[in-house]
Formats: C-alpha cells, sequence, structure tokens
C-alpha cells in the first residue's frame, strides 16, 4: 500500500518570482520524513505540491511509479493533517471522520466500521457525535488525525499540524504522531519549522533555506556534523569564530587569531591545506576553565545565567566576539561576570567550515547518503 | 490537469454569465438613462434637459432641501444614536435586549408608514395636536416640511446607528479603557479621546448607510414635504410626466442623483481612509450598573426615545381596528378595515409580496454566493470587475434604478413594464450589494484549507462546494437573507414606477391606500405590513441566534 515519493527537478514559480528553483528528493517507503526550515523557505510550498494544492512549473513528481503532477488532488488518495485542524465545523465527530470513505462510494456498515476504528485508535470515539466546536483543539487535532489515517492513504502529509496547540499538547501529540506512524507504517511527510519537534518525530530531516535543501539526515547527523554553516546555525546554537587552518608536519590545527591552537584529525584530505576557515562550536563543546594563567582562549564573562540543570555563561574573547556558553550546574559557586577564564575546544564535537560556510571540511558528513 | 482545467471552465463560465447578467439588467440600463438624458426626442444630442435643471431655482431648490435636510437627519440620528448605543454598551440597563429587539423593528419599517402615522399623530387634525390645542391651548406647529421629515426620518434612522455603534463599542478591548485610565484619562474626555475615537471608522460608515437611505427615501417627504420638495420626489414628479411620457427630463435628473451620491460615497471613502484600523477585543469591555441619578437618567433617556420611535408602529395597528369612513376615524371597534382590505386586492397583495420576496431572495442568494466564491476565491480581473459592478446598485437611489429599468425594458424587445419579472429584477439589484458584502465576509473567515482537506479525501471540487462551502456560509447568508427580505417587502421607491394592478405590493397597496385618502384601510395594510416584517424580525434572531445585527 504505502509508495516511496520521489521528487525530481521540481520548481515552483508564483509568476516570475522562483519560490523553489531546482530540488530533488528521494522519501522512502514507511519513512517518518520531515522538512525543516524558517518561515519562507518554501517547505510548505514543496508539501502543496505534493497534495497538489500548487501548482507544479517544472520537475517530475512521482508515487512509486506513478507520475502525479497532473492528477487531480481528490485522487491522489493523500490524507493530510492542516495546522488549523481544518475540521468540518458543520458536521459531527464522526461524519467528518467518515467523509473521506464515503467518497470512496465503501459500503455503508464498512464505512461505520471504519471510522469506528480510527476514532478509537485516536480516542475520540466518545466524541463520535458532538460538534467539532466543542471539543478542544488537541481533539480537533485527533479527529483531524483519524480522518485522514481512515481512508487508508498512500502518502500522509502534515502541515505544521502541532504549531496551534500550546507548549504541553505539543509534546503529547508529537509522541502521538509518532507512535500511529509507526504502527500503520505509512510514508509521511511532515512540515515544522521547530526543529525539536523535527529531531523527536522523523526518521531523516531536510534543513531546507531559501527553496533549497541543505542537509538531509538522521536528526543525529544534521546535529553533529551539519552540512553548511546555515544547518549548523539554524539546528540548534552555535558560536561561529573566524579562524584559520594550518598543515604542519601532516598533522591539521586549527589556530584561533588569539594564538590558541587545537589538533583536528578529521578533516578530509581534499580540505588539508592552509586556509581561512570558520569554526562552529556549540555552547556545550566548549571547556571552561577557571585558572586563568591555564592554556586556551582567554575570555572575560560578562553574564551568567542558572537554570538548574545548567548553568549559561555569555563571555566575550580578546578579539571581541561574542560566545554563549553552556555547563552542568557544578557545586562550587557560579564564575561571577568579570573574571577572567580561558576556554578550550572538545575537538571531536566542534564543526569547521570553508571561509564561505557553504561546506563543512570534516569527515561523517552525511548529506543524503545511503548510510543515513 | 485536465480535470480540474475542465471544473475551472465550469467557474469562468459562470463568471462570463454574471457579468453578462449585469451588462444586461444594469450596464444596459444605466446606460440608456444616461442616453435619455443628454439624447433629445428627435435624435439630437443636447445638454438642454440639465441646462434646464440648473437654471430654475425651483428645480435647483429640491438639491438644496434634499441636502439640507439629509445632513440635519443624518446630525440628529448620530445625536440620538450614539448615547443610546454608548449606554447599552457599557452599562447593564434593565430591560436592554427590549429596547435593542424594538430599535430593530423600528429601523427596519417603511419609512412612509412612520410617516403617516405621525400625520394621524401631529398633523392637523392628528390627536396630540388636537388634544393640546383643545385642553392647553398650544400650537404644536406643522408637522409638515422639513420639520417633519427630519422628525420622521431621525426616529427612523437612529437606530441604525445604534446598531453600528453597538458593534464597533463591543470591539473595544478593556485594556484600551484601563490603559487610557491609567494615564489619567477617564470620563468624558475619555468617551471623546478614545471611545469615540476608536469607534471613528464605525461612526463614519454609520453616516454613510443613513445619509444615502434619507437621501433616497422617497415615501417621507412625498407625505410629508408638501411644499418642502425634496430630490426623489422631484425624479418621480417628472416620471408622471407634466409633459406626457418624456423621460428626458427624469433620466437628467436621476443622473444628478447619482453623480450627487457617488460624491458623498468618494468624501466617505476617503473620509475613512484616514481612519484604517481594525479591532478585536479579546477582553470586551465589562458592563456596569446603571446606578443613582446617572443611570435613572439613562434609563429614561433609552425608554423615551425608544417608545416614541416605536410609537407610530402600535398607534398604525391600533388605527387599523378603529371603525373609519374614507379619511375620518369614527369612534368604536371593528374589522371593517380589514374587511375593505379585502375587496381591495388584499390577498393579491399578500400574493404578490410573498412571490416577489421569495423569487427575488432566491436570486440573490444564488448570485450572491456565486460572486463571493469568485472574488474570494478566484480573485481574477474579470471576477473583481464583476464584484465592482455588483457594488454599483449601493450608490442608486431607488427611483433611479426604477426609472433605468422602466427605460431599458418598457419597450420591445423587453416589454417588461408592470411585470413581476421587473419588479424581482430590480429588488435584486437593489439589494444584491448588501448580501454580496456579508457572503464575502463570510467565505473570507472559512480557511481555504477546509475545502483543501475535503478535496484531499477525495470529495470532487463541486461536491465540495455545495457539502462544504455553502454550509459554511449558510448561517453568514441566512442572517443577511432575512433582513434583505424585510427590506424587499418594505421597498416602495423603485416598486412606485415600476409596479401596475397586476403587480401590487403590500407596501405599495397602504401607499396607494394612504394616496387616495382611504386612511382606515391603509392602517389595515399597514398593520399587516408590520406584523409581516416583526415576524421576520422574530425569525431571524431565532436562526442567527443572537441580538446582533449586522446590515
Amino acid at each position: 500500500m504505502s509508495n516511496n515519493i520521489s521528487i525530481k527537478h521540481a520548481l515552483k514559480k508564483y509568476g516570475e518570482n522562483v519560490i523553489i528553483p531546482d530540488l530533488s528528493l528521494e522519501i522512502k517507503e514507511g519513512e517518518f520524513f520531515t522538512l525543516l526550515g524558517p518561515s519562507g523557505c518554501g517547505k510548505t510550498t514543496l508539501l502543496r505540491m505534493i497534495a497538489g494544492f500548487n501548482s507544479i512549473e517544472g520537475g517530475d513528481f512521482y508515487f512509486s511509479d506513478r507520475r502525479i503532477n497532473d492528477l487531480d488532488p481528490a485522487k491522489r488518495n493523500i490524507g493530510m493533517v492542516f495546522q488549523n485542524y481544518a475540521i468540518f465545523p458543520h458536521m459531527t465527530v464522526r461524519k467528518n471522520v467518515e467523509f473521506g470513505l464515503k467518497n470512496k462510494k465503501l459500503p455503508k456498515d464498512e464505512v461505520a466500521k471504519q471510522a469506528d476504528k480510527f476514532m478509537k485508535l485516536m480516542h475520540v470515539d466518545e466524541y463520535a457525535d458532538r460538534l467539532p466546536e466543542r471539543l478542544s483543539g488537541g481533539q480537533q487535532q485527533r479527529v483531524a488525525l483519524a480522518r485522514a489515517l481512515c481512508i487508508e492513504p498512500d502518502v500522509l502529509l502534515f502541515d505544521e499540524p502541532l504549531s496551534n496547540l500550546d507548549a504541553k499538547l505539543r509534546v503529547e501529540m508529537r509522541s502521538v504522531i509518532k507512535n500511529i506512524q509507526h504502527s500503520v507504517g505509512i510514508t509521511t511527510v511532515y512540515v515544522t519549522h521547530d526543529q525539536e519537534e523535527a529531531m523527536a518525530v522523523s526518521d531523516r530531516i531536510a534543513v531546507m533555506n531559501a527553496g533549497v535543501i541543505q542537509h538531509v539526515g538522521t536528526p543525529k547527523n544534521i546535529y553533529q556534523r551539519p552540512a553548511n554553516l546555515f544547518v549548523s546555525t539554524f539546528i540548534g546554537r552555535s558560536n561561529v569564530l573566524a579562524a584559520k587552518l594550518a598543515v604542519e608536519n601532516g598533522e591539521t590545527w586549527v589556530v584561533m587569531p588569539s594564538g590558541y591552537r587545537a589538533k583536528m584529525d578529521h578533516v578530509q584530505d581534499q580540505y588539508r591545506r592552509e586556509q581561512d576557515i570558520q569554526l562552529s562550536v556549540r555552547p556545550e563543546e566548549f571547556q571552561l576553565n577557571r585558572d586563568a594563567s591555564a592554556g586556551g582562549i582567554s575570555a572575560t564573562v560578562d553574564d551568567c545565567v542558572f537554570l538548574g540543570l545548567m548553568t549559561h555563561y555569555f563571555v566575550h574573547l580578546e578579539s571581541g566576539e561574542e560566545v554563549e556558553i553552556i555547563q552542568e550546574s557544578s557545586i562550587d559557586s557560579i564564575i561571577q561576570p568579570g573574571s577572567q577564564i580561558k576556554l578550550t575546544l572538545n575537538t571531536e564535537k566542534v564543526n569547521v567550515f570553508t571561509a564561505d560556510g557553504s561546506a563543512n571540511i570534516l569527515t561523517g558528513v552525511c548529506n543524503d547518503c545511503a548510510a543515513g | 490537469m485536465t480535470k480540474s482545467k475542465k471544473k475551472l471552465e465550469v467557474w469562468t463560465a459562470v463568471s462570463i454569465v454574471l457579468l453578462l447578467a449585469f451588462l444586461l439588467f444594469l450596464v444596459y440600463p444605466m446606460f440608456g438613462l444616461l442616453k435619455q438624458s443628454v439624447i433629445s426626442t428627435d435624435g439630437q444630442f443636447t445638454l438642454a434637459e440639465f441646462s434646464k435643471f440648473f437654471s430654475k431655482t425651483y428645480y435647483t431648490g429640491t438639491i438644496v432641501n434634499s441636502m439640507k435636510v439629509t445632513l440635519a437627519v443624518t446630525a440628529v440620528s448620530l445625536i440620538l444614536g450614539v448615547p443610546i448605543a454608548y449606554f447599552y454598551s457599557f452599562y447593564k440597563l434593565k430591560g436592554a435586549k427590549v429596547l435593542f429587539v424594538l430599535s430593530i423593528l423600528c429601523s427596519m419599517s417603511a419609512p412612509f408608514i412612520g410617516a403617516y402615522s405621525w400625520i394621524m399623530l401631529l398633523g392637523r387634525n392628528g390627536v396630540v395636536t388636537k388634544f393640546l390645542e383643545s385642553l392647553l391651548h398650544i400650537s404644536v406647529g406643522s408637522i409638515y416640511g422639513f420639520k417633519g421629515i427630519l422628525l420622521v426620518q431621525s426616529l427612523k434612522f437612529f437606530p441604525l446607528v445604534f446598531i453600528y455603534m453597538n458593534g464597533a463599542f463591543k470591539n473595544i478591548d478593556n485594556t484600551l479603557m484601563e490603559a487610557s485610565a491609567n494615564m489619567g484619562c477617564t470620563g468624558v474626555r475619555r468617551l471623546f479621546r478614545v471611545v469615540l475615537a476608536l469607534s471613528m471608522p464605525t461612526i463614519l460608515a454609520a453616516s454613510l448607510m443613513v445619509f444615502m437611505q434619507a437621501f433616497a427615501d422617497f415615501g417621507t417627504p412625498m407625505l410629508l414635504g408638501e411644499g418642502y420638495k425634496t430630490f426623489p420626489v422631484l425624479i418621480y414628479d417628472q416620471y408622471l410626466g407634466e409633459t406626457g411620457q418624456n423621460y428626458n427630463f427624469a433620466a437628467a435628473l436621476a443622473v444628478i442623483a447619482i453623480a450627487v451620491t457617488a460624491i458623498v460615497f468618494f468624501f466617505q471613502k476617503w473620509a475613512t481612509s484616514r481612519f484604517k484600523f481594525s479591532m478585536n477585543a479579546l477582553h470586551p469591555v465589562e458592563k456596569k450598573e446603571a446606578k443613582g441619578l446617572g443611570g435613572l437618567l439613562m434609563h429614561l433617556y433609552c425608554y423615551i426615545l425608544v417608545a416614541i420611535a416605536f410609537m407610530p408602529q402600535l398607534y398604525i395597528i391600533y388605527l387599523s381596528f378603529r371603525n373609519c369612513s374614507g379619511a375620518v376615524f369614527k369612534p368604536g371597534f371593528s374589522l371593517g378595515n380589514y374587511q375593505a382590505a379585502v375587496k381591495k386586492l388584499l390577498v393579491r397583495s399578500i400574493k404578490n409580496t410573498t412571490v416577489l420576496g421569495v423569487l427575488s431572495l432566491a436570486v440573490i442568494i444564488v448570485i450572491a454566493v456565486l460572486i463571493a466564491y469568485l472574488v474570494v476565491r478566484r480573485s481574477s480581473v474579470l471576477n473583481n470587475s464583476i464584484d465592482t459592478l455588483s457594488m454599483l446598485p449601493y450608490i442608486m437611489p431607488g427611483a433611479v434604478i426604477g426609472l433605468a429599468l422602466l427605460i431599458a425594458f418598457g419597450k420591445k424587445p423587453f416589454a417588461l413594464t408592470g411585470t413581476l419579472t421587473i419588479m424581482v429584477i430590480a429588488l435584486v439589484i437593489r439589494r444584491l450589494p448588501y448580501t454580496i458584502r456579508s457572503a464575502t465576509a463570510t467565505l473570507m473567515q472559512i480557511s481555504m484549507s477546509i475545502e483543501e482537506a475535503a478535496i484531499s479525501l477525495g470529495a470532487s471540487k463541486a461536491k465540495t462546494f455545495l457539502q462544504i462551502t455553502v454550509p459554511m456560509m449558510a448561517n453568514g447568508i441566512l442572517s443577511g437573507a432575512i433582513l434583505s427580505w424585510v427590506a424587499i417587502v418594505t421597498e416602495l421607491s423603485s416598486s412606485i414606477i415600476l409596479y401596475n394592478n397586476k403587480s401590487i405590493t403590500l407596501t405599495m397597496s397602504t401607499y396607494v391606500a394612504i394616496n387616495r385618502g382611504n386612511y382606515g384601510l391603509a392602517a389595515a395594510f399597514a398593520a399587516i405590513l408590520t406584523v409581516v416584517t416583526t415576524v421576520s424580525l422574530i425569525i431571524y434572531m431565532a436562526v442567527s441566534k443572537s441580538e446582533d445585527v449586522s446590515l
């Protein structure tokens, strides 16, 4: 039943305004695939092209071997869940869930049976005869999910389904969505701008910017080895510092303007030469030393915020660059603003990008590779 | 996209059919009107009719009269309507709902019935006049002319201001009130600098509404004007033809009328554009108790005002049961007036009114839903021009539309004069702008994704439109439709030009009876009409499940 989705050289234009210039993507059968990006990056546009609500100006879209470019949206057998739930307000919960089944011209008793099954699965069966206006946002989204699932769609599409819910419900609903998807095994495309949500639910994530896919990979991979500087700063927080790459006696070193050096063992061979680089260090990838006379990058603490488990430090380097550091809170006293400290890098974790930020020069980057 | 292209063509066909209908029933008659005004009977281009108008103060005076009385009515309606709306929205008044419902009833009644009733009360032989003169030796002065029109129209139109302003006040967020109090602005200062300033767009909208309706009102000045002749009355006089069936001068007058209303319309648009903001209250203002002397005065003001405005309708119903011969009411009660009404085409009037109302309403709803869908969901140059076209009648007085249709369809190939068809056309054109506005507003609030959800669940576009879009619009359209029904039932200004004995309506029967001096008969017709509008409005409030009216 389930399909893989294959997109080849998709082009989307509004008049002369190109939204998606040339996008290719393979989504595997049964996969939970997320399109993640800032607003206006074209992720919803792409999803609506798959659904058939946006015209396709170029390229080919396939569900398995079926080219769907010219297929009427009503015939694509898609289950779609919308940001505002899109529940029919003049129909009861049952009528909403049965709507798609009736369009399939199934026999009456089968319609009722199927609807019951999915209302039970989504725990909305007790509201079956209520009008949606008396349901909470979370319940409405469960109805929407039951309605989308019960037609046994080839592909399931989610357009920011949780962004209208409050924070607690969002966390609850995302595990509901993930578990349901895993149990039914329908190929799913999920759009969100919330990276934590994307990490929590996805098998693979495509990070998009300006209509171009920046990185396709597992949540772990895009966080730890982002393909370029955009992905590094968009996913999680990153301190970006200018530095140089130096090669001495066959060893590769990162050299900071202050003179601090750190050996980098896993630079790709093609990049092992002297060059300007951008160093991307996540707040937890700094090691902080209270002893100002020790080795490392000199820094001055500007502010610190104690958050229980973690303590955040805001410091500035000699070069004037401002940096955020997160440390596990320790039992001894918090470092006071104005203190001089030394910083060293966790070289295994930090990422190194070319000077223009377009590529990660370390090994282990996995952008749309088979290993996933 | 072969399948969806076919569907697109269905909507294109709908657009074209609508456009053709508007061209035939609106643009062509308007063009005919314009042509009639500048082409003399022997086929020459001439501005003689216009120079005739502007050369005589007898003619130009009617414009001055109309402007004077209409501006005065607008101002007085605001002065009466804003305070009652303010008290109603910001204080807990006793019997507030009754006040509101009675006000709506006042605003929905046919204006000339109010005028007629006031003549019965305050006219030369009016009860109140006689009572004051004989007992207290006070002369109330004449109700005829400027004063009378001002009285009747103000009492008829202040409820419009009340309804409009109530909507605006409800959208004022309580935090704005608290913020201004925080900064030391309370009481009367806050009323003017915050509350009324925030309501400015609505004040302007209400003013335009009152102005347009008062300016176009034909019945009131016809009955009460006497020497004080207003513009619509002049148009009607000229149409009746002092010099036979030559409509040229009447057409020229109609063109001038459109010019005047268009100028007012664009002036209002310009004024509104300076107050471009919208509000939506998260925390509506909590109503305060109306206590003490102030509270007593508030109650007195509201009750006395609404009582005065509602009195004519009650008085008419009372009169309808009085014995009457000709223009003189006699002591004692009977159903004589109703028996006379049955003889005088009552059955036919009711039948015509019902047929006209139902038919016009059906056409209006279908066209309004289609246009709203085309404009909101399939915006294009073609569809937007249909929308603009459909709004034109908003600035056309009813008499002008009646006249234009008469000129266009009075002769072959479309000899429609005196048929119900031409009256349906007139009523559809008259009421369509209002229904389209409410249908468009309703559809705009419906998220597109609901229709997309239906399509993704395998529903065809036609099925989606009929099963999802239309039912979701139903509430908004239905409530608007009942108000349109009331307006259609009480329509006078275009019908008076287009009706004949066969297509006579309740409103026309009432008017004819008043005109012929059959006052008892008129009271019976008017009472039936009042009951019909009242029942319609009660249904409206039950259907829309709210005490709110959006016009």
